[in-house]
């Protein structure tokens, strides 16, 4: 089968999760063969894939994606990634037959399975992911996937905190792995793996590799639960038992384990991976090895258990010799399979018995014979028992400890001290489990009288005793290919000989085994001893109290800091943006050099005398701009001064040979005008309290700075001299656009892409007022001009009819001749949705709008899909979008009718600018009147807002 | 005439931005009007005022306005419309919600996280 396949293993779990759903219709069983066949799937691609992996070559399929970021989607299968795939489908594949007798009718089955495979895709995006990003990524999958499956019963508050712990930890880890990686990116100059892996000494050597190492391996420990991160995964246990049986065992602790393999050769090999690495395993063998004794459920056992075994992984990898390397590997094979059993025997219990406290669940070796076998053989592994994998890793643990040459002296003996020590702690808490659960007399008030599991649920677990045994039994014939496979690839096939035997003969390490089993037993012996001790003097650092204590400390200071930085306030807002602003520019001319001539503000233009019309529009806008401001409570005096303003500012459009401008702003104007005036009824004419006198203060300030500074900007920019990039417009408006207004041609043709996005963000608008207003009642505050006898004046109504056509006549011929004169179609729109208003203004609202049938949201559709397929149209001949093509129409007598493309896409922002117009004013126009006793009832009609608004 | 039209944008800009700092949805409307012409002109100036005729690319025409800015600022115009009708319906429905025209929110009780 070609590498191309490779990302299919990966992707297979995600693909399954849509088929779950379809068959959650056909029973729990169909749900749970289709997830089971997504795991098995994918071990039947490696199986197809693994002739030369295991021949020691690296699979690598690589297909560019975001390459200017370094992140391709980029694949590779080596030995290493061959053994965690193995593990995540294999144990994936029983945990699957497990759960489906496991969880309950009511448990939901199919959504468990799909956050389970979601995690499953997760994982092994992690261990075949070649670029590291998107192994972070993948990363990220696990963390959040994770989440979900320990929040599973989230009706219980336990697994809701112990799930956000789970996360914060995992998470944070991810972030400082995130930062680690990008650093290690930057230092070997790819996220590829197989460059990485090459540039070693290169990233040994380079001067950021302790603070990337320290990161990287921050979201290592994390992960692998190593003290001081370990105290999210005993809370974990909140979850259901496949949960834990799967993530616990299996994947989501080894992915930071396997992430120390992953970078071994890049990063390993210094004295601060040695100190940080054995150090921190070597505390988390111990601390857990210690604690798991210490619990009474029998899943917290398990729990830290897990920790100190995963506190052993690392320690060897920390110790730096191929050979510890090699164990580590072997130690995460056995450790997966024989927990994942353990933890099966556990969740058997837990349902057969309704409880965990090994101090009620005794001697169901007699209840449950078979589970408890399969329970006692795991054990032992987890002991490191002879005959049993277990046995056989612990064994090259200590003669690696032994064997490590880094020490002299009394040195020598701290490793092997370590590890005996370890090796004492964890046989007594495996005696513990068998003994406690098996036998030790009979079961204390259990909620239910415990009984054999259904025959399929011990399935799984009988596979992998079978497995824990017959690695014990025959490692080198059974496991030898993996681990030489998988180890091969962590050092680089630079592979001591691996020779696994049962037997080495009578030396050292067999004296520590030993001394730990007999040691175990005594230590067990002598237990109460431990317990009253420990619940003497012992802190709980573990505990979720705690945990939540700080965190919601954290929460509530970041809540109180918010609380005094954001007031909600619009003004604050708007006044940290533009006293930025201002300072900022502020700053930019005073530090700006003398010689930019940065400080004076005047360019080198000369300055163009001043003529009386400007001058008297000057004054005009002084005025209105004025007046606006100063008569803002009295808002329909304030309207009035603000549309003088606009007017002067149309002027100066004209006044500056801009006609298409000035026609816009006027025709818009007219419809801002009424807008506000519609409005105006329904504002209150009491509200809240003015600004304080300090408020009035730094705004005046603010509108000082701000204003002198526009004035500033305006000057400095008018008298400096400057080079148009429009030549080529006007030079082309003509020959290429097939028009001689250029404004128009930019609008339509070069530029149309800009223009169909603005009139979509036009038709947005208006559909938000629409949305916002549609259904609303307000009380109206003006009092209606219901009985006024000439609320609809006859003159008006009289006059307006027939001007409807005549306004329509000259919008036509506006857009008409805009692609070569003044106009167009956002000024003909403007003009025909200022007739139909005039209409409703005459006639009132239920008049014209039995005669106006249209529906304006259609209409602005229309629009926007004329405009597009315009566009869509030339790409059919073959041109990019929006190119557009013109004719000419010999139309004697008159002159001939230039026919251009564009002149369709102009018909599009007609409709668009007509249907937003109406449909805003029209909105407003009928909002319901809420108080009908201070109103004539009537929902109709322009209002009158000429009766005085006094504000 | 540049220092005029300088102190016209300077002009606009102040009262808007006094009146944007207001507490009433009114002044705020009006305000982002009054930034909203300073800031077309503004861009309408980048082409420079020496133009003698409109951008009608007439044959023989010379002194030609610059069409650019133009081309943006009449888009910016009439979706400058857009954005007031939208803040009007706000303010509207602001009344309608609350029954008052006041730009801030009351301020509401802080998110309670749950507890342990």
């Amino acid at each position: 089968m070609p590498p191309s396949f490779l990302p299919l293993i990966v992707l297979l779990p995600f693909l399954a999760m849509p088929l779950l759903l379809l068959a959650d219709r056909l029973g729990r069983r169909t749900v749970a063969l289709v997830a089971g066949a997504a795991m098995l799937g994918g071990l039947g691609l490696l199986a197809a894939l693994a002739a030369p992996v295991l021949a020691g070559e690296a699979l690598v399929l690589w297909r560019p994606w975001l390459s200017d970021w370094g992140l391709d989607l980029s694949f590779r299968l080596d030995g290493l990634g061959l053994l965690f795939t193995l593990l995540i489908d294999g144990i994936g594949a029983l945990i699957v037959l497990y759960a489906y007798y496991y969880m309950g009718e009511d448990d939901r089955l199919t959504r468990f399975l799909m956050t389970l495979l979601a995690f499953a895709g997760g994982m092994l995006g992690v261990v075949l992911a070649e670029n590291l990003l998107l192994m972070l990524l993948f990363w990220e999958v696990t963390s959040l996937t994770s989440f979900l499956l320990i929040a599973y019963k989230w009706q219980y508050h336990d697994s809701r905190i112990a799930a956000r712990m789970a996360l914060a930890v995992t998470g944070g880890g991810g972030l400082a792995l995130l930062a680690g990686l990008l650093m290690l990116g930057h230092i070997a100059g790819s996220f590829e793996l197989s460059v990485i892996l090459d540039r070693g000494d290169l990233i040994r050597q380079h001067r950021l590799y302790e603070p990337m190492l320290v990161l990287v391996l921050l979201g290592a420990f994390t992960k692998s639960a190593q003290v001081p991160f370990h105290f999210w995964l005993p809370n974990a246990m909140a979850a259901p038992t496949p949960v834990s049986a799967y993530l616990h065992s299996a994947t989501m602790v080894k992915a930071g384990v396997f992430l120390l393999a992953r970078l071994y050769p890049a990063l390993a090999n210094t004295e601060l991976w040695f100190l940080l690495v054995t150090g921190t395993g070597a505390v988390t063998l111990l601390l857990g090895a210690y604690l798991a004794l210490l619990k009474h459920d029998f899943k917290g056992l398990l729990a830290y258990s897990t920790i100190s075994h995963l506190g052993l992984i690392t320690m060897l990898f920390g110790l730096d010799t191929p050979m510890s390397a090699v164990a580590a590997v072997f130690h995460i094979i056995n450790h997966a399979v024989f927990k994942a059993s353990l933890f099966m025997v556990a969740g058997v219990i837990d349902k057969q018995c309704g409880s965990r406290d090994m101090r009620r669940i005794n001697g169901l070796a007699r209840y449950m014979p078979v589970t408890a076998v399969l329970g006692i053989v795991a054990a032992g592994a987890m002991a490191g028992v002879p005959f049993l994998n277990g046995f056989l890793s612990k064994e090259m643990f200590f003669q690696e400890t032994i064997a490590y040459p880094g020490f002299t002296g009394y040195g020598t003996f701290l490793l092997p001290a370590i590890a005996t020590l370890a090796g004492i702690l964890s046989v007594a808490y495996s005696a513990r489990f068998v003994h406690d659960v098996f036998f030790n007399g009979e079961p204390v008030d259990l909620p239910k009288t415990p009984g054999p599991p259904p025959r399929f649920m011990r399935l799984p677990m009988e596979v992998l005793v079978a497995i824990v045994v017959i690695v014990g039994v025959a490692p080198q014939v059974s496991v030898g290919w993996l681990l030489k496979a998988a180890a091969g690839a962590v050092l680089l096939g630079d592979l001591p000989p691996i020779k696994l035997a049962v037997w080495h003969g009578f030396n050292l390490p067999l004296v520590m085994s030993i001394v730990a089993l007999g040691g175990g037993l005594f230590y067990y012996w002598s237990r109460d001893r431990v317990f009253t001790l420990h619940e003497r003097y012992a802190l709980d650092f573990s505990s979720p109290v705690a945990f939540e204590r700080a965190y919601n400390g954290a929460a509530a200071s970041a809540r109180r800091a918010l609380a005094v930085l954001d007031r909600r306030q619009l003004a604050q807002y708007l006044g940290l943006f533009l006293g930025l602003g201002v300072a900022g520019g502020a700053y930019a001319w005073g530090s700006a050099p003398a010689s930019s001539a940065g400080a004076p503000l005047a360019g080198p233009l000369p300055l163009t005398p001043v003529d009386p019309v400007s001058a008297f529009a000057f004054v005009l806008l002084a005025i209105g701009v004025g007046g606006a401001t100063w008569f803002v409570r009295q808002r329909l005096l304030a309207i009035i001064f603000m549309s003088v303003a606009g007017l002067v500012v149309s002027m100066a459009f004209i006044r500056f040979a801009a006609p298409d401008l000035a026609l816009t702003q006027l025709s818009v104007e007219l419809a801002t005008i009424m807008l506000m005036l519609l409005a105006l009824r329904f504002l209150p004419q009491t509200g809240p309290a003015e600004r304080s006198r300090n408020g009035r203060f730094a705004g005046a300030l603010l509108a000082a700075g701000a204003g002198l500074g526009a004035a500033a900007v305006t000057f400095a920019m008018l008298t400096r001299p400057f080079a148009t990039i429009s030549g080529y417009h006007i030079a082309n408006a003509k020959p290429l656009g097939g028009g001689t207004n250029v404004v128009n041609v930019i609008l339509v043709d070069f530029r149309g892409f800009d223009t169909l996005g603005e009139i979509a963000v036009l038709a947005m608008a208006a559909l938000g007022v629409h949305a916002m207003l549609h259904g609303v009642r307000l009380r109206a505050f003006v009092a209606n001009a219901e009985a006024d006898a000439d609320r609809y004046p006859i003159m008006l109504r009289m006059l307006m009819q027939p001007m409807l056509p005549l306004a329509l006549a000259v919008a036509t011929y506006i857009f008409l001749r805009g692609h070569n004169l003044p106009g167009g179609g956002f000024i003909a729109g403007l003009i025909a949705a200022i007739a139909y208003v005039l209409q409703y203004m005459a006639g009132g609202f239920a008049f014209a709008s039995a005669r106006v049938r249209l529906d304006f949201v259609a209409l602005i559709g229309a629009g926007i899909v004329i405009a597009a397929l315009t566009g869509v149209a030339s790409m059919l001949f073959g041109f990019p979008f929006l190119k557009s093509a013109y004719t000419y129409l010999p139309a004697p007598p008159l002159d001939d009718i230039g026919l251009a493309s564009s002149l369709v896409f102009d018909s599009g922002i007609f409709l668009v600018v007509v249907g937003t117009i109406l449909l805003v004013l029209t909105e407003l126009g009928r909002i319901e009147v809420k108080d009908a006793t201070a109103d004539g009832g009537s929902s109709e009609g322009l209002p009158r807002p000429a009766t005085a608004v006094q504000g | 005439m540049e220092l005029l039209l300088a102190l016209g944008v300077g002009l606009l800009t102040g009262c808007g931005v006094w009146l944007v700092l207001a507490s009433r949805t009114f002044a705020v409307i009006l305000g982002l009007t009054l930034i909203g012409y300073a800031v077309n002109l503004l861009i309408f100036f980048g082409g420079r005022i020496g133009a003698k005729a409109p951008p009608l690319a007439l044959p023989g025409a010379t002194g030609l306005a610059d069409p650019l800015p133009q081309a943006l600022v009449l888009t910016a115009i009439v979706i400058g419309f857009g954005m007031v009708a939208y803040f009007v319906a706000l303010a509207l429905r602001g009344v309608g919600d609350s029954g008052s025209d006041a730009v801030d929110l009351p301020a509401a009780a802080p998110d309670r996280e749950e507890g342990p």
